[in-house]
């Protein structure tokens, strides 16, 4: 692109703090805008359609909590995509992750005949273990061969959704179901605790909290958080200073792989009871936690803020299929909207503008 | 069911389904010749589905429906091409947020459209002749979508271009090394441009495909994950047009004999299938030199800016 001669542009070292966040929230401001005058166009007043998401989501205390179970999820794929993103992991398939975290926790839950008092720890920890491996995977083949992240990632993620596909209208279909392809309810000793009279199922809530603390220390304070840091922003020093990139990476998407998985474990076991349709286990989570952990600058506590909002619009998309009879995909134009505008606006952050004829930059 | 109708039909289901997949891979292939990665396929497709059914039902010509959902879906892909070229920002990202908002926006305003039936969906044409030949007579050449042709046609049409014109040394020069390019003094932005806006335009046709010809009728998310089809089938055809044609019709195949094996197979097994070999494929030529000369275009998803060179 070419720029007239009095105007300039140029990078700017390090962007202050305040500077990300004021041109992020900006960004969220305008794609808000954008989609108000999506529904004015058609015909829905977006005042109506804003005040009903906000109390809807916000405004009551069955609001507030439907908002927090839209949340957990976001949470544990986003704390986990921070860490993928900063050793420049470009992990597109939490969505498959999630899924087949979904499957080894339906799977022990159902099979394993686990004394009631393991069978949660261990659902949990399978989950962990099938996310893990289904992202390693790419891991390997990137780091090892070169193979490009995002496509191997993005096809594994419809590889597990045939593999959910697979296994509700198989081997693990329910014969209590009446032939709908569903599992059979999972056993009462799999199924989480909720916070009573909401859909909370805490424990998933309270790992998806523990990894966002964690995870901020070890990227901040730890050699292994060094390590992932150098690994992402700059390879060669990586390996000239010795720091293992197959180790590193295969770690990252361990940790991004693992807690995807628990958020699958968390939606089969919290919230469904069973295994069923890829399309009801996941509302495209694993695809918004994405924007959940860009907005968050890949920092993992500020997830916690950012799944928050998420959740907030994922509740609003169900709040006004009912009120405004709008189909829930209105959920992606907010989306879609949001990641454009917080792209788009990344060019204000990196580089900066100088109006004036001022000396020749050399 | 005799062995002869067997054939004639999977012969025909694969022609049929296979062209959307054709289609929108060859604009693919485009767009990543160019350097320009655009995992939008799937909004943009879903954008042009929308827009034929929509334009067909309201005039009543299919054939418009069809050139209008291509000028849509061009337009849509206009953002990510924004986002990506002039905005220099992240292609993977970008391309999403396309996905995300085709298919949110088309889930939106489809509602009306919603269960309605198209009374004037894009006739199907035999060719006359041809459709005598024994088994491929009715297999390939009765009672097919005239855009199962067209877009066969176009496979060999843009492969041409690619490989054999000034254009495409061009679209190449651009996605190898764009800076060389640029020195050339081919105007790299445009040429990237230009060949996002193919790629949504076929995407578009495609989607349009979908609905006024292949199944008459709109319902939201339609193209199930046909865009990601798309993407895998890119790199399964090398990024060369007339591989992108066996490509979709092999995978199209794929698809409809999960249906027809399912008594012996499951059938998620095949559907899984294209999503495993574009894997499989990518680590049989992650063997740098091997890549490089299978077409792999080495600027993909850098963008370019002559400042920082």
């Amino acid at each position: 692109m070419r720029f007239p001669s009095w105007l300039h542009v140029e990078r700017r070292p390090a962007p202050p703090s305040w500077m990300v966040f004021a041109v992020s929230l900006g960004a969220i401001v305008f794609a808000l805008i954008v989609a108000g005058l999506f529904f004015q166009a058609y015909g829905v007043s977006a005042f109506r359609a804003y005040g009903d998401i906000l109390r809807g989501a916000l405004g009551s205390q069955l609001g507030l909590t439907e908002t927090v179970r839209r949340m957990i999820p976001l949470l544990l794929i986003g704390v986990g995509l921070t860490v993928a993103f900063r050793a420049l992991f470009w992990n597109i398939g939490a969505e498959g992750q999630l899924l087949v975290g979904a499957v080894a926790g339906a799977g022990i839950a159902l099979f394993s005949g686990l004394p009631d008092a393991l069978l949660i720890p261990a659902m949990f920890l399978g989950g962990f273990c099938a996310g893990a491996a289904w992202g390693m995977v790419p891991a390997y083949l990137k780091a090892k061969l070169g193979i490009n992240d995002v496509i191997t990632t993005l096809m594994l993620n419809y590889v597990a959704i045939y593999i959910v596909e697979w296994l509700i209208h198989g081997p693990w279909k329910g014969p209590t179901m009446r032939g709908f392809a569903y599992t059979d309810r999972l056993p009462a000793a799999a199924i989480l605790p909720a916070i009573a009279g909401t859909r909370i199922h805490w424990p998933t809530l309270a790992i998806g909290l523990a990894a966002a603390a964690i995870l901020f220390f070890i990227v901040r304070r730890t050699r292994v958080g060094f390590e992932i840091r150098v690994v992402g922003e700059n390879p060669d020093a990586a390996r000239y200073s010795g720091i293992s990139q197959v180790k590193i990476t295969m770690l990252a998407m361990m940790i991004s792989g693992g807690l995807a998985g628990i958020a699958g474990v968390g939606e089969v076991a919290g919230i469904h009871y069973m295994l069923l349709s890829p399309t009801h286990i996941s509302f495209g989570y694993g695809y918004t936690a994405i924007i959940v952990a860009w907005l968050a600058r890949r920092n993992p506590l500020a997830v916690i803020l950012t799944s928050f909002f998420f959740g907030v619009l994922m509740r609003g998309g169900d709040v006004i299929k009912v009120s405004l009879g709008l189909p829930f995909q209105l959920v992606n134009v907010f989306n879609g909207l949001i990641l454009f505008f917080l792209i788009g606006s990344e060019i204000l952050i990196r580089y900066r503008i100088r109006i004036g004829t001022a000396k020749e930059a050399a | 069911m005799s062995w002869e109708s067997w054939i004639v039909s999977t012969l025909s289901r694969t022609l049929a389904y296979g062209t959307p997949l054709l289609l929108a891979t060859l604009g693919e292939i485009y767009a990543e010749r160019s350097g320009v990665l655009n995992l939008g396929v799937e909004g943009m497709m879903i954008v042009g589905a929308l827009t034929g059914f929509a334009v067909t039902s309201g005039t009543g010509n299919p054939w418009l429906g069809i050139l209008l959902a291509a000028a849509v879906a061009g337009a849509f892909s206009l953002v990510h091409a924004f986002a990506s070229i002039t905005l220099r920002a992240n292609q993977v990202v970008s391309g999403l947020a396309l996905t995300m908002l085709g298919l949110g926006l088309s889930g939106v305003v489809g509602r009306a459209y919603e269960g309605r039936p198209l009374l004037h969906a894009l006739d199907e044409i035999s060719i006359p002749w041809l459709e005598k030949i024994p088994v491929l007579g009715p297999g390939i050449f009765q009672d097919q979508s005239p855009l199962v042709y067209i877009a066969i046609a176009l496979a060999v049409l843009l492969w041409v271009i690619l490989f054999k014109t000034r254009i495409g040394i061009s679209i190449r020069a651009v996605g190898e090394d764009p800076a060389t390019a640029d020195s050339m003094g081919i105007n790299v932005a445009r040429v990237r441009y230009l060949c996002v806006m193919v790629g949504g335009m076929l995407a578009g046709v495609a989607g349009a495909y979908l609905s006024v010809a292949y199944r008459p009728s709109w319902t939201d998310g339609m193209t199930a994950g046909m865009g990601w089809i798309v993407i895998a089938l890119t790199i399964f055809a090398f990024w060369n047009p007339l591989l992108g044609l066996f490509g979709a019709y092999f995978f199209a195949a794929l698809f409809h004999l999960s249906y027809r094996l399912q008594a012996w197979l499951p059938p998620e097994l095949l559907k899984a299938m294209p999503y495993i070999l574009a894997i499989v494929v990518l680590i049989v030529v992650s063997r740098g030199t091997l890549q490089k000369r299978m077409g792999a275009p080495s600027a993909l998803t850098l963008p370019y800016t002559r400042e920082e060179g």
